[in-house]
């Protein structure tokens, strides 16, 4: 397990926004659910040819369930293998719903939803540093979000795991910008109705021969 | 008479009573007012209000470009062809059919008869207005390359590259095709998480009518779903039929399914208003 104190990089994504950086192949994000039951919706891209992109309905297939865990290989529209969940405390996460936005809050909760800040509004300003936009967001991943799909068909959100400091890695295996919304959703369960600060590291691979075992 | 705001868990707690309410009625109400699946002889479509027929052979695709109140007939004639749906609002391709929107916002990933396809913006797509099968996959996709390869030991034609081609011909590329909605495609998911094909429920002949709430353009790729077990090559051809229909009532059964569903119409409405 990678030590906190070696990341390269530390930083806090405050409660209802946006974070985004290029992940180098082998380098390692962790996202911290800092005081529990709060969604991080993301989103990867080929950095070579952005084009090329995260895909909830290729990474599913090719695991063949539907909920993502430990191992999970995040598979691109192109069926390449974007980056791996190589840690997990929490084990709840959907791909499956998607993100909020202002127009489907107006459609679930009622007009007056339409102005409160969504995933989507984060999504699109980040995007925008990279030169992409709305037509590049797809169905994203939702680190943290219990989303139970029952043999019906029914599809719910419900409460995230409860306690603080949960965390998931994952590890780039290509060179990718990861973009993620901390979601400012209040109107499902989503972020136990309280949107809180998420924290994100990185660390780079570790060093060849880095495996404990002294050098020859 | 109070004086003072509301606290931060008191909203808290009204939106999770709100929510509350909004999924009892999501997964209890709406279901139960789910009409019954259209017989396989039932809905004929009169020829005086047929626009356009066309037959694609197993493994192709078409494009079809559709006006708000038309329909769009796909029958699976042999019963062992999944067909695999992307499409945009006509007047701006950056709004599509959304997958993700489409389950949430109706509780369910089990689409049938009476249920809508929803597009990012929140608006109504598509609505399913006569559906013989009830066996639809939002959540695994289409067939790829690699599905292909790992089915059959080697890559033949296959849904992402179908859509991929379509979508160039439109002026579009790989960032403009979403996740797609797979017809006659019975998929579920099992409590361990895992998906299972639930092959009994495909019959020869289901048809789905699916009922253009704006103009649009949707692309319609016929291969083997990446689940089905049986040989990749084993499907037949559909037959695609667009067609008018009445306009969609204030009482229409797929826009009374739910309050979410009505507000969805209502905003759907506004782009016409």
């Amino acid at each position: 397990m990678p030590d906190p104190s070696t990341a390269i990089h530390v930083e806090e994504v405050p409660a209802e926004r946006p974070w985004s950086r290029v992940l180098k192949r082998g380098q390692t994000l962790r996202i911290v659910d800092i005081e529990g039951q709060q969604a991080v919706d993301a989103l990867l891209y080929c950095l070579d040819v952005p084009g090329e992109r995260y895909s909830a309905q290729d990474t599913l297939r090719t695991q063949g369930s539907a909920y993502l865990a430990l191992g999970t290989k995040l598979v691109s529209n192109r069926g390449r293998v974007m980056a791996s969940i190589t840690a997990d405390t929490c084990g709840q996460h959907d791909t499956s719903a998607g993100c909020c936005s202002c127009e489907s809050n107006a459609v679930r909760f009622g007009e007056a939803t339409r102005y409160q800040h969504a995933c989507r509004e984060n999504f699109i300003l980040e995007l925008a540093k990279h030169g992409l936009g709305k037509r590049d967001i797809v169905p994203n991943l939702n680190f943290f979000m219990n989303v139970p799909i029952d043999p019906s068909g029914n599809f719910t959100v419900v409460d995230g795991l409860p306690g603080s400091g949960h965390y998931v890695d994952l590890t780039a295996e290509m060179d990718v910008l990861c973009v993620i919304s901390n979601c400012p959703q209040v109107n499902n369960p989503c972020n136990g109705f309280n949107p809180t600060p998420v924290r994100v590291l990185v660390w780079d691979p570790p060093a060849p021969g880095g495996t404990g075992l002294a050098k020859e | 008479m109070r004086m003072s705001a509301p606290t931060r868990s008191e909203i808290a707690e009204a939106n999770r009573r709100r929510y509350e309410a909004l999924r009892a009625a999501g997964q209890d109400a709406a279901p139960k007012a789910l009409p019954p699946a259209t017989a396989l002889d039932g809905a004929p479509v009169a020829d005086t209000a047929v626009i356009a027929r066309e037959e694609v052979p197993f493994g192709w695709y078409t494009t079809v470009p559709m006006k708000r109140g038309e329909a769009l007939r796909i029958v699976d004639g042999s019963g062992r062809s999944s067909v695999s749906v992307i499409g945009w609002r006509a007047a701006d391709a950056s709004e599509r059919l959304n997958c993700a929107d489409t389950a949430k916002v109706q509780w369910s990933a089990a689409l049938s008869k009476g249920r809508v396809i929803l597009t990012d913006m929140g608006r109504v797509f598509l609505s399913l207005i006569e559906d013989t099968s009830g066996a639809h996959d939002l959540l695994v996709g289409g067939s790829t390359p690699e599905s292909m390869l790992a089915a059959q030991g080697g890559t033949t034609r296959n849904t992402r590259d179908n859509f991929l081609a379509a979508a160039s011909k439109l002026g579009l590329g790989l960032r403009d095709i979403a996740p797609c909605v797979t017809f006659f495609a019975p998929v579920s998911v099992d409590a361990g998480g895992r998906f299972v094909w639930n092959g009994h429920a495909k019959k020869a002949g289901d048809f789905v009518d699916l009922r253009a709430e704006m103009d649009l353009t949707l692309v319609l790729s016929n291969c083997a779903h990446p689940l089905d077990p049986a040989p990749a090559t084993a499907g037949g051809p559909i037959a695609v039929l667009r067609h008018r229909v009445p306009p969609t009532a204030k009482d229409d059964v797929c826009r009374t399914m739910s309050p979410e569903i009505a507000r969805a119409f209502d905003f759907t409405d506004r782009l016409y208003a």
